[in-house]
């Protein structure tokens, strides 16, 4: 108990050297005041909200199996503007794609730089701005789409947090017919210690266009504690084609809540994959609504969990339209004492006739310590529907990895090709073999990580 | 149960003669609500030893303290208003042992139930419960010969101390959910076995319950204690007359299958529809025993019931086949348990549902594998079956898997009746309530063939009866 509380003392110590406001103070006084009286207003009332809500607690079904102890906000204080030194550091290491249509590059919730779309997009009426640009001078398109989908996976708390504090964030918007080859590729990086990021992503895709974003989570510091709660609003219009890939590769020290909300409207379709790499303990809650006739959602993830890490992702596959498609593939790889968490829910409404949906989980548990819980759920109303799921957890296959051992391969790299190949399988799914060769690198770094 | 089929329709006889009842001629009745004095009362009148005295009140306080379940659980349990319901009723009599003995209206109700009666005679060691008491008991000379004892609840706590108060309430403390801690404030009736090691009991034990005063909750207890090397069937069935006003029925079953015993266990549940069934169910398997729970349930209002099996011993291996039928206005919230704690422990659950109407099937389970386990198994298939446009069916599993060297699959789909197999069976000549039974039938088959053969007969006849104006 004594160390514990010793601890504990260090941190506003160290905070009251930056004299950063904490979040738990609150909006504080005169922030944000350049923005509109009608979003000053929402945050606020979004602040009221949070303080009235009740942490979550193990007891919630909607947090099960959830380590809730690890969601303690004391430490974190708000985000400040990195120093010259490690705003050129940060941009020296924000590398990714050799070919992007545009990039955005954040660090503690401060933009550090901007790569503009091309002057031919901007032309065609393709918009990529910061958060705050975009609901001034955007506001309609803004207040249609901005947090717009009910909270429904547990994390009304969290999600009204993100509203009071959002900042940070990135506003596309793509006309009709208009297809952006390249993806967009946005950075957010947390740099202090104790600082905290609200990301947010606002992507609205008009009729019959089509998009690619990808969104990088890093820290400039493994070992540094941080928090990043953040939340994605993507939207699919009629017929519609967005892929979204998000790359978490947080510290170890970080706790991360991610809520992503996904609406396909009719004859859409919606792809997301998540890597889930870094981060102490991250939730991560991904709802995927098909409203029009003949949508499509593909819902990728996949976690590599190390050390003592927990994973916890939580799904809503709602087909609230007949003849719509829903596909998950979740795939897990778990050494060390890493826990992993799976709450999927796939509802059909009543009336959806004709619907397709399937989950799938996949647990590869490679230590005697790490755990898996899968919570792979169905609710139908509706008949005429194909609907399955299926949840397993297993090991490495002894004899595959015989057989590599028997060919001279070192048991270790047996092992990284082997947990490779099982993971390999959901990022094909992307079918952009630039991003899935970046999302290699990312996990074989990460496989030598957790070899140290 | 009958095995006669050339009796007529059982499932047709007992639902068209469903809204029976009997006149109410009870000698001990502790009235309606629960207060300590009720439990005071229960345990007066069954002259319960001091030690089953203080359980009951311990479990009452753990009653009150305990909150309803329905922060994950269906909001219809607000429902049950526990002031109105009947804790305790009794006729009064002993248990009898022979057929002569049984009163008269007892075995009127036998006769509305469709029970012929040759079968009655022959029905091997029933327990027949009818409200709290067990008035009808027979146990087959054969079967007490081996030794087995076949008691009532409250009989087997007096005249047995030595052999039942080691596990009661042991399987299934009093604290594990607040039914549990209900019925053990204020059970009475069930049945105690024990099969003394390498007993091998050929007939199945039954036992038959009702429900047969309005606002009467039934709350019986079982234990079955298999010893080493011994096994045993066990059935019970259950049917109850209509009533207004909603009943509870809330039993705790609790089964130990010591080392290398096998126990299976089948329940055909087909209460009226104003019932709220929430049983405790859960087994221990120790080395190498086998534990098989089968379980149908038809009927009611809202039943949550959840057979449970604790892998304990290695090699345990632990089973629950469970068919329910959802139709308008039921909700059939079943599901299973699966906790391994030992290695090389291997656990099955195949679950079919059918909802039909605004019938809503779900599927609730738990498997749980701790870390440090080697070999253990699960496997989990759930299929659902969706008869009308208004239908729903919910899956909710919840699965922990720790550890290498253990593989655990779950599976589930929903489908509907196809609709080409309707047309073609038509064309056939059958009519289109036909074909849809014959297909839901077929859906359950490979489960209900696993099934003892009465049961098998009786569950199909049910279905179609089911299924009789569902279409169309």
């Amino acid at each position: 108990m004594s160390i514990l509380s010793a601890v504990l003392d260090e941190v506003p110590v160290l905070r009251q050297d930056k004299s950063a406001p904490t979040i738990l103070g609150g909006i504080p006084e005169g922030e944000g005041s350049e923005l509109p009286e009608w979003f000053i207003a929402r945050r606020q009332e979004a602040w009221r909200q949070f303080s009235s809500l009740p942490m979550p607690a193990r007891k919630d079904q909607a947090w099960r199996f959830s380590n809730v102890k690890a969601l303690d906000l004391a430490p974190f204080a708000l985000g400040q503007a990195p120093g010259d030194g490690d705003r050129r550091e940060i941009l020296d290491r924000s590398v990714s794609l050799d070919e992007v249509a545009g990039r955005l590059i954040y660090a503690d919730d401060h933009l550090l730089r901007r790569d503009p779309l091309p002057e031919p997009l901007r032309a065609l009426g393709v918009i990529m701005k910061p958060l705050e640009r975009g609901l001034i001078e955007h506001e309609e398109l803004f207040r249609q789409h901005f947090m717009a989908q009910p909270v429904a996976l547990g994390s009304a708390k969290f999600a009204a947090l993100h509203e009071a504090f959002v900042k940070s964030g990135t506003f596309i918007y793509v006309p009709r017919g208009v297809e952006v080859e390249l993806p967009i590729e946005i950075f957010h990086w947390l740099n202090d210690q104790d600082a905290s990021v609200f990301p947010h992503t606002l992507l609205i895709a008009d009729e019959l266009s089509k998009v690619t974003v990808i969104e990088h989570f890093r820290s400039t510091h493994r070992d540094r504690r941080g928090f990043a709660c953040g939340v994605n609003d993507l939207v699919a219009g009629r017929g519609a084609k967005i892929s979204y890939v998000c790359a978490q590769n947080w510290g170890e020290k970080v706790l991360s809540v991610q809520m992503n909300a996904t609406t396909a409207e009719r004859d859409a379709s919606a792809l997301s994959l998540n890597v889930h790499l870094g981060g102490m303990y991250s939730r991560f809650e991904s709802l995927s609504r098909l409203i029009g006739e003949g949508a499509r959602s593909d819902l990728l993830s996949v976690s590599v969990g190390a050390g003592t890490q927990e994973f916890d992702a939580r799904t809503l596959q709602e087909h609230a339209s007949p003849h719509t498609t829903s596909d998950l593939l979740y795939k897990n790889s778990l050494s060390d004492l890493s826990r992993n968490t799976f709450g999927g829910l796939i509802r059909v409404e009543p009336h959806a006739h004709f619907t397709d949906a399937y989950q799938t989980v996949r647990n590869l548990l490679l230590s005697d310590d790490a755990e898996a819980n899968s919570m792979p759920g169905l609710e139908i109303l509706a008949d005429n529907v194909k609907c399955s799921h299926g949840a397993t957890s297993g090991q490495l296959n002894e004899d595959e990895f015989f057989y590599l051992l028997a060919r001279g391969i070192p048991a270790r790299a047996a092992r990284q090709l082997l947990v490779g190949g099982f993971l390999n399988e959901v990022v094909q799914r992307l079918n952009h073999p630039a991003i899935a060769e970046k999302i290699h690198e990312l996990i074989e770094e990460k496989f030598a990580r957790a070899a140290r | 149960m009958v095995t006669d089929t050339e009796a007529a329709p059982l499932g047709l006889e007992r639902n068209a003669n469903g809204d029976f009842s009997y006149p109410d001629t009870h000698l001990h009745d502790a009235g309606v609500g629960l207060t300590e004095e009720t439990i005071h009362y229960i345990s007066n009148i069954k002259e319960d030893p001091d030690w089953v005295r203080e359980f009951r009140l311990n479990a009452y306080k753990t009653f009150l303290s305990k909150p309803m379940p329905t922060h994950w659980a269906s909001n219809d349990l607000e429902a049950i208003v526990f002031e109105n319901i009947r804790y305790y009723l009794s006729s009064g009599t002993q248990a009898k042992r022979s057929w002569e003995d049984v009163p008269e209206d007892v075995k009127r109700t036998f006769e509305r139930l469709g029970i012929p009666e040759q079968e009655r005679k022959f029905l091997a060691g029933v327990e027949a419960q009818f409200d709290s008491e067990a008035v009808y008991s027979n146990i087959k000379a054969a079967v007490g010969e081996q030794g087995v004892i076949f008691v009532g609840s409250t009989e087997g706590l007096k005249n047995h101390p030595e052999i039942f108060r080691k596990w009661f309430g042991k399987v299934i403390p009093t604290g594990d959910n607040k039914f549990s801690a209900l019925n053990s404030a204020v059970f009475s009736g069930g049945s105690f076995i024990y099969v003394p090691p390498g007993v091998k009991v050929k007939h199945p034990l039954q036992a038959y319950f009702r429900i047969n005063a309005e606002n009467f909750g039934q709350f019986e207890r079982t234990l079955i204690i298999v010893d080493e090397g011994a096994e045993l069937t066990y059935m019970e069935g259950c049917t109850a007359p209509k009533f207004n006003t909603a009943t509870l029925h809330s039993a705790v079953v609790e089964l130990v299958a010591l080392k290398g015993a096998k126990i299976q266990y089948i329940t055909v549940q087909n209460w009226s529809a104003n019932v709220f069934n929430l049983v405790t169910k859960r087994a221990i398997a120790h080395e190498e025993a086998e534990v098989k729970w089968i379980d149908c349930n038809i009927g009611s209002r809202l039943t949550m019931k959840y057979p449970g099996v604790v892998l304990k011993g290695r090699k345990a291996r632990g089973e629950v086949l469970s068919i329910a039928l959802a139709s308008n206005g039921q909700h059939q919230d079943t599901g299973a348990k699966m906790v391994h704690a030992a290695d090389e422990t291997t656990s099955n659950i195949i679950s079919k549902s059918i909802s039909i109407g605004t019938g809503r099937a779900t599927y609730r389970g738990l498997v749980h594998v701790p870390k440090h386990l080697k070999n253990c198994k699960n496997n989990t298939e759930c299929d659902a079956l969706l008869i009308n446009a208004n239908s729903r069916t919910d899956t909710y599993p919840a699965i922990t898997v720790r550890g290498t060297g253990n593989s655990v699959q779950h599976e589930a789909s929903v489908s509907q009746v196809s609709a080409e197999q309707i047309f073609y069976m038509q064309q056939r000549g059958l009519t289109e309530a036909q074909a849809m039974s014959l297909s839901v039938n077929g859906f359950v088959n490979d489960l209900v063939r696993q099934f003892p053969m009465e049961y098998s007969v009786e569950l199909k006849r049910l279905i179609e009866l089911e299924m009789e104006g569902s279409v169309g």
